[in-house]
């Protein structure tokens, strides 16, 4: 039943309904869904691309594809699975939960959320715009020069590249800026630093990490647009450039990156394993360390990439033991889960446990293969070889993809309303779970009997005809695994049973909210006492209801004292203008055409002058 | 529980922690691009390469001035709203941009008269890559303090109300203060 408070809320929160509020939406719940179906799109995509690869490499010889197709699909492949499918994912499943799991209305800037959205959608569609034009990124997904030059790929492939990760960019920076304020300034009254739930850490670290992580990256492509297009050198070794600086550039943001992909995921799993273990994780603090020290660490491993390239040994020797150094905060975090799992209750065995499970063992035997890699003379030995691909798909798949479909299926409720059907959901884990070990273990073996990477075909006298038989088999199983999720999150939406708002019994503060969350998510805003709200406390409304006007509580950076009532912006539909502005000129950038850049820049400025025209001043 | 009503100012304000983690990204990028001037500098046997006049550091030292002193009637226009004097603010960001245009002018004749280009070797695309880089950047910070001009004759600044002056001047101050590092990379290194 509806309070008045509820009743007023609603009033000032609501959107239109219909198709005007699809283009001017602010709403951090709906920008979420919308990066994450986006996303999962992006995810079939790619899984697609590699479902071709696997068909080739079935069997020996094999002449399905051309080598141009091959380069173009690994190249797409990685670049979609890392750019546009799990960083997206989890940064739109951090949308949606953050503002709940903090206990707060919304994002801290919701229209910049929104043009975050339409940033990623727009330059997603850049990237893909290649397969139509029949000119897709070519050069793999770390585009080395001098092979992705002006010399050796003079197409328009790697222009579309390097110029829609620039532009994805501007969208992973500003939802990473947005996150971070979220978190400093709209934390509950109560929820100091100290007893923010350990997804909200990870994301913090995570956000801070892309902050830092993304300026190399976009530096690189610039350097390389400009090395194709305006004849400048700085790869070109006979003119005083050298190749290695993208190397660096690249890897300065790759290992980093590998870290942004893995800690949302960490977060996701040590919000599910104390649910289900119905206990507070064991050792919080030091989980919470452990991210932040992984972020700090991720930024000085960045070489071991590059133990092939003839680098001086002393150089080589500092960057093996940062990489060996790395793993002690990601083993503080197991133990700390494992002692989860053994100190709490019997553990409730649901689809989202079965994943976190999954990626605790998958996840091991990626680390072991990782550790193995911080020994120079192995990695130069091995550099290059399916053992490497073995190696990054268990950190990647069993690290990032087991945790999502984890908190996919164990936010499923909170999100739809509905709960998931729980049969399917062990059909699908175990297909992926078997599924993906049959793709990949056996890339291992592969590796150590000398298949290279990055080859559209072998011959059979390498003897590797059957493990590639095995290995394409596990990808259709783990492929049927995945579209069983699809059916099930599809058949569950409409014919699923009502979940209550806290049907796992959770303890953080976006069980506290009705299934799905109303527009104003919280109708007074919770006041926090410990780590674990809904376990500790009956009683969480205060009579803060900022019932005045569109408004949000700002509290301290770290104690989250009460300080003001942020008044807060209404839909708009120039955060897509301005996105529309941005994708003008870059599809001017790949044309080659000047004078239609500069016409979109001041297209863009313009838009973005009508959008902070009031910000910050006298209210209008 | 109640809680204030005023708007936020400085380090309070969710907009000037944006902006601040903006800078920070941004500091990143020319962090990032000094540090390839390096790493090429020191991997070539000699620097700049024979044959190549280094730039004139007489002028770069006379932009310096001009740039980093424009922070200076920036800070007294964030003083003069403080106290709610918007004509104040307004001489104080003219006086700004003037000085970063006179920046901008000499950076002009540096392109036009350099004995290098961007074409010419790594050295000449370092440097002019990094100056373009930094130029476009003043660039972006006369576009948002011109803006802050253009809506304070609308009358949308006050005492009370101005965080967007304070966020805007911060951008101002970090242009100006990255570029004492890329002066020292670019103009004063190679002479050591």
């Amino acid at each position: 039943m509806a309070t008045a408070t509820e009743a007023r809320l609603e009033e000032i929160w609501a959107e239109e309904p219909g198709p005007v509020s699809w283009f001017t939406t602010g709403d951090h719940k709906r920008i979420g869904s919308r990066y994450i179906v986006t996303a999962l799109v992006f995810f079939f995509l790619g899984g697609l691309e590699a479902a071709l690869m696997r068909w080739q490499l079935a069997q020996p010889g094999a002449t399905h594809l051309t080598p141009e197709q091959y380069d173009e699909l690994f190249s797409m492949h990685g670049t979609t699975m890392i750019f546009l499918f799990i960083t997206p994912l989890f940064t739109g499943l951090a949308n949606y939960l953050v503002p709940l799991m903090i206990g707060t209305r919304d994002m801290a800037f919701p229209r910049l959320n929104a043009f975050s959205y339409w940033i990623f959608l727009a330059s997603g569609i850049f990237l893909y715009a290649g397969f139509v034009v029949g000119a897709a990124p070519n050069g793999g997904w770390f585009a080395y020069p001098p092979l992705t030059g002006p010399i050796f790929d003079p197409g328009i492939n790697m222009d579309i590249w390097s110029l829609g990760l620039i532009f994805l960019s501007i969208s992973t920076t500003a939802g990473a800026i947005n996150l971070i304020v979220t978190i400093l300034k709209l934390r509950a009254p109560g929820m100091t630093l100290a007893r923010m739930p350990l997804y909200v850490w990870a994301m913090f670290v995570t956000a801070w990490m892309m902050v830092l992580a993304m300026p190399p990256l976009t530096y690189a492509n610039v350097l390389l647009q400009l090395d194709r297009n305006l004849g400048t050198h700085f790869f070109d070794s006979t003119a005083g450039g050298d190749p290695l600086l993208w190397q660096h550039l690249f890897w300065l943001f790759g290992h980093p990156d590998v870290y942004i992909i893995f800690l949302p995921a960490v977060g996701i799993i040590s919000t599910v394993i104390p649910t289900f273990a119905r206990r507070p994780i064991v050792g919080y603090p030091y989980v919470a360390l452990a991210t932040v020290l992984t972020g700090i660490i991720a930024f000085g491993v960045w070489v071991h990439h590059m133990f092939a390239t003839g680098l001086p040994p002393l150089g080589l020797t500092f960057f093996a033991a940062a990489s060996m150094i790395i793993t002690i905060p990601s083993g503080v975090q197991i133990f700390a889960w494992l002692a989860t799992i053994i100190r709490g209750r019997k553990p409730v065995v649901t689809t989202p446990f079965l994943f976190a499970i999954g990626f605790i063992v998958v996840f091991v035997i990626g680390g072991v293969t990782g550790v193995m890699f911080a020994s120079v003379p192995f990695d130069q030995g091995v550099t290059d070889s399916y053992f490497i691909v073995a190696h990054f798909h268990y950190v990647l798949f069993g690290g990032a993809v087991f945790p999502m479909f984890a908190g996919l299926h164990y936010w499923f409720p909170k999100i739809t309303g509905r709960m998931y059907n729980e049969t399917l959901g062990r059909w699908s884990f175990w297909l992926i779970f078997v599924g993906f070990n049959l793709t990949f273990f056996p890339m291992h073996v592969m590796g150590l009997l000398g298949m290279p990477r990055r080859i559209y075909t072998y011959p059979p006298d390498l003897g590797v005809g059957g493990l590639n038989l095995l290995s394409s088999v596990g990808a259709a199983i783990t492929f049927a695994g995945a579209v069983i999720v699809s059916i099930n999150a599809i058949v569950s939406l409409r014919t699923g049973a009502q979940a209550s708002a806290n049907p796992w019994g959770a303890a953080t503060l976006e069980w506290a909210t009705t299934s799905p969350p109303p527009h104003y998510g919280f109708a007074s805003i919770p006041v926090v006492h410990g780590r674990d709200p809904l376990w500790e406390q009956p009683e969480l409304a205060s009579d803060l209801t900022l019932t005045d006007g569109r408004e949000i509580l700002g509290t301290t950076v770290t104690d989250a004292e009460p300080e003001e009532a942020l008044a807060m912006p209404e839909g708009s539909v120039l955060p897509l203008l301005t996105a529309l502005g941005f994708g003008g000129v870059f599809v001017s950038l790949l044309l080659g055409s000047v004078p239609a850049a500069v016409l979109a820049g001041l297209m863009t400025l313009a838009f973005i002058g009508a959008w902070t025209w009031r910000l910050g001043g006298v209210p209008a | 529980m109640s809680v204030a009503q005023a708007e936020p100012r400085g380090a309070r304000a969710p907009g000037w922690w944006g902006m601040a983690l903006f800078i920070l990204a941004e500091l990143t990028l020319f962090g990032t691009a000094l540090a390839s001037y390096l790493y090429l500098r020191f991997r070539a046997p000699t620097w700049p390469p024979p044959g190549v006049e280094q730039p004139d550091v007489v002028l770069g030292a006379i932009a310096t001035v001009l740039l980093v002193g424009s922070s200076l009637p920036m800070l007294w226009a964030e003083r003069g709203i403080e106290r709610g004097e918007a004509v104040r603010m307004r001489i104080g960001i003219l006086i700004s941009i003037v000085l970063a245009i006179g920046f901008l002018g000499i950076q002009g004749y540096e392109y036009a008269t350099a004995s290098f280009s961007w074409r010419s070797e790594a050295y000449g695309s370092l440097f002019f890559t990094i100056l373009s880089l930094h130029g476009l950047h003043v660039i972006g910070a006369i576009l948002i303090v011109g803006w802050l001009e253009v809506r304070s004759f609308a009358g949308h600044f006050d005492r009370e109300h101005h965080a967007a002056v304070q966020v805007g001047a911060l951008y101002w101050h970090f242009v100006d203060i990255v570029w004492l590092a890329i002066f020292a990379v670019l103009y004063l290194s190679p002479r050591i």
